[in-house]
This record gives structure tokens, sequence and C-alpha cells, in this order.
């Protein structure tokens, strides 16, 4: 099972929690969270989502972004250290899942962080 | 034409070598924050910070000064005792706001104003064009540099570099020719945080010195975004959001600082209160309120939020708006439309912090 962050365009992050790539957590990428600021709200309001579709919202002192979904599934869980500590996600954007989603069903392209390092300087 | 370069302040190496972000801001590149705006505004509420505002334009009267401001700003200067500033608005002949400033009596025969820096060039034309009485207009902008160091522990890091008498001692006055770090600075006891504090102005490398010398005693630099999150905390107006050519000093309770009985000054005639008041809005649900957002009561718009933002002190989302009189009382619940979704606030007493004395 690979391991490592894989990430979109939109500069989510996302990690595989299975074998068979039906579930997975999504976050968001560091490029993403130092363009934010400090992020100090987090609000995921959908339950069943389409790939490209908005998720929810991150809002930092200065400004108010979109999280976009990777995948066509289901939101099972929100992480609740980070609804209450928003700013843990500008401490370790890497190390703090948004929210997992399952029953995933199709998938936007994803980059390694190799690629996606490369996307973000274009 | 149309080619317009933002300028450098004598700090902006300083500020890139501190890591800051870099906007550009009243046509200057400005840092918005070094590390963390919240960082940043906690350092002013707490200790002391120091912020780049050489932004800030500087327009000189001399002469018949003191008849000539009185009839341009709604404030009243005809006591206004030399060494002493005066906050006013400056109206337009419909009785909006072309700016707001600061009036700095330097001697009788010349008074400094401190505008905004998004608005020098207007506020020029203005005076030059409402020119009345024996006066000369001088734009001292590019000459002055300019920072403000603000927070409970800002004095005792001045102590550093002058002496007590040196320092202005009450709120709103100042003291010329203070000699820091050998060079003569304007030093004036105010700011836009709701701390105490101090603002120096000199030339570009005094004061670049100064903010250098500053930085590596302790004090944090803090950019223009905690700049504005601490004001709105202070329930302090900015020009371009609480204030407007359309917006009258009685819409966005200034009252304090127009004074009617005054005999003369430009939009005096065209003041009247449309019923409207600058009010406090605390978010009671999720979401942050930003400025231009419709505010209702039931189906009925009331107003629009004029700044909004997560305050990092009180550690919640708040806004202040300009709504109409009859529903503006404390305590009372309304809606804010946040995007797509509805938001319930209360409306709480401004300013939303004030320092304990």
């Amino acid at each position: 099972m690979e391991n490592e962050l894989l990430f979109t365009k939109t500069h989510e992050w996302i990690k595989w929690l299975n074998e068979e790539k039906t579930e997975a957590y999504i976050g968001l990428s560091k490029y993403a969270t130092e363009n934010l600021g400090d992020i100090v709200y987090v609000n995921i309001d959908k339950e069943n989502v389409e790939k490209g579709e908005q998720l929810g919202d991150i809002e930092s002192v200065k400004a108010v972004s979109d999280l976009f979904s990777p995948f066509t599934g289901l939101v099972s869980q929100v992480n609740e250290k980070v609804l209450n500590n928003p700013g843990l996600i500008n401490v370790q954007p890497e190390d703090f899942w948004i929210c997992k989603i399952v029953d995933i069903k199709d998938s936007e392209e994803l980059f390694t962080k190799e690629e996606y390092d490369k996307l973000e300087k274009e | 034409m149309g080619l317009c370069m933002s300028k450098n302040t004598p700090m902006y190496e300083d500020h890139i070598r501190l890591g800051a972000k870099i906007v550009e801001f009243a046509g200057y590149k400005l840092p918005i924050q070094y590390s963390s705006l919240i960082k940043e505004h906690l350092a002013v509420r707490n200790d002391v910070g120091v912020f780049d505002i050489s932004h800030m334009g500087e327009i000189l009267i001399e002469g018949e000064c003191r008849k000539f401001v009185n009839y341009l700003i709604c404030n009243d200067v005809t006591n206004l005792k030399i060494g002493k500033m005066k906050y006013s608005p400056m109206l337009n002949e419909e009785g909006g706001i072309v700016d707001d400033l600061l009036v700095y009596a330097l001697n009788e025969k010349q008074f400094l104003l401190i505008v905004n820096g998004a608005n020098i060039a207007k506020d020029l034309q203005w005076i030059i064009d409402h020119k009345k009485y024996r006066v000369h207009i001088s734009d001292l902008s590019d000459s002055y540099a300019q920072i403000a160091i603000q927070g409970p522990h800002s004095k005792q890091h001045l102590l550093e570099l002058l002496k007590e008498e040196d320092l202005p001692s009450k709120y709103y006055s100042f003291k010329e020719n203070v000699e820091i770090l050998n060079h003569k600075l304007l030093i004036s006891k105010n700011g836009y945080t709701g701390e105490d504090g101090y603002e120096l102005f000199g030339d570009g490398d005094s004061i670049k010195e100064v903010f250098n010398y500053l930085v590596d005693h302790g004090v944090s630099p803090c950019g223009l975004g905690c700049r504005d999150t601490l004001r709105i905390e202070a329930g302090m107006p900015l020009y371009g959001h609480e204030m407007s050519d359309e917006i009258s000093p009685l819409d966005t309770s200034l009252e304090m600082f127009t004074k009617l009985d005054k005999l003369k000054f430009i939009g005096k005639d065209a003041l009247k209160n449309k019923n409207k008041v600058r009010v406090g809005l605390k978010n009671l649900d999720g979401g942050i309120i930003r400025e231009d957002m419709p505010i209702y009561d039931g189906f009925e718009k009331v107003g629009c939020t004029t700044s909004g933002t997560f305050l990092p002190y009180l550690n919640g989302s708040y806004a202040m708006a300009i709504i109409r009189r009859k529903v503006a009382l404390p305590g009372t619940q309304l809606r804010v439309k946040i995007r797509d979704k509805c938001t319930t606030v209360e409306i709480v007493e401004l300013p939303f912090y004030k320092r304990e004395k």
C-alpha cells in the first residue's frame, strides 16, 4: 500500500486508507495553508460529494477558501481536533487530516509530491 | 501614461529580511504579515509591536492655518493647543467624508495633517481647491517615513532610546526634535490599535535605524494584517470601510468629532442624520463575517457590514456595520448573509475590546 501523500491541483492532499482505494483522508497542502495564513474556521457541510464539488470552507483571518472534494464518495468523518483547533493545520498541514471520505467511486487527477511541487511553481 | 509603480518604504529590505509577505497598499509595497497575523496581533495586546506606516500622508498647512483647518474639517481646532493633536473627518459639500485625518498643531503658523496613504492625491487636490485665507499648502509625504510602536510595553522600549522627559506624556500630544540614535524625530502619543503607543516621524534613514533597533531589541515587527484586526477589535473606523464620500460622519457614529455648533465648515449645511448608526456585531454561529455582507431583521434588509474578521484577542468572529437606528439596540439579534448561508449575530457595544487602564 502506498503511504505517501498525493495532491490535487486545487491544493488538497489525500492519503489512501485501504488497498482498494475506497477510503481516504483529505487535508490541505502546505502551499495552500501558507497562502491562507492563520486558519480560524473549518466548515465541512456535505455528506455525499461528487469529485470537484465543494466540500466546505476553510477560513483564515484574512480570507476564505473553498475545499474541493477530489472524490465522488461519502464524507464519513470530520477531524474533531481540527474543528476545535483549526490552527493545527497551519502548524503541521500534512499531519492533520480534515475529513475522511469512504465509498470512493471516482477521483480527480492526483499528483505525487514531486509533480505537485512543479505544478505550484507554474 | 498608466504606468503605476508602487514605491518601497525605507524599511522594505528589512521587511524582506524579516520574512514578511508583501502586498501593495496605497502605492507602497508593505508587509501584510511576517510569521503569523495572530501572533503579531497578540504581541501588540500583550507586549509590544512596531509597524511601518510610511504610506501615511503628511500635508503641511502654513500661515493662517488654524482658521483654514477649522473650515476644512468638522471637528473644532479653535482651542487646540500647540503640541496637541486632534482627530477629525474632512467633509465634502454633500456631508460625505473626503478622508479622516489627524491635525498636529506644530505652532501658530504651521499645522500638519496626517492623512490616509490611499487618499493623499485626492486630499491634496481637495484642500487646494478649497483654499481660503492666507495659507501655503505643501505635500511632505515623500520626505517623511513613519513607524508606530504599540502595546503595553511600548514606553519601556522607547526609554532605552530616550529620556522620559522627551516622551509626550499625554494621549494625543507630541514632541518635536526629540533626539533618538542621533536623529531628530517627531514623537506623538497615539495609535490605531486600542493600546498605549507612539508614532514616530522623520526622514527615511532615521526611521529605518530606529525600526531596526526596536526589532533587534525584542519588539515584534507587525504587518498591515494585524493593524486591521487590532483596529477592528478596538472599534476604530477605517476610510473606505466605515467612511466614504457617500457616508456622513453622523451615519457612522462620529458625532463626537462633528461640531455642529461651529460657525462654518465644509459640508455642515448638508449634514443630516439619515437614521443610521454604526454598531458592533458578534457572530453567534459558525463562519467568519467579512465586509459588505447584508444584514436582515426578519426579511427586511436593515444594513450592511463595513468590516469583519476573526478577532484574535477575543477569539471570535465580529464585524462593524452601518444599520438602521430603529433596530440598533445592544442585545438585538439579526441575521447576516455569509455567501449562501445565514448566520445569527447579536448587536454589541463598540469597542469590542477596551484595554484596562
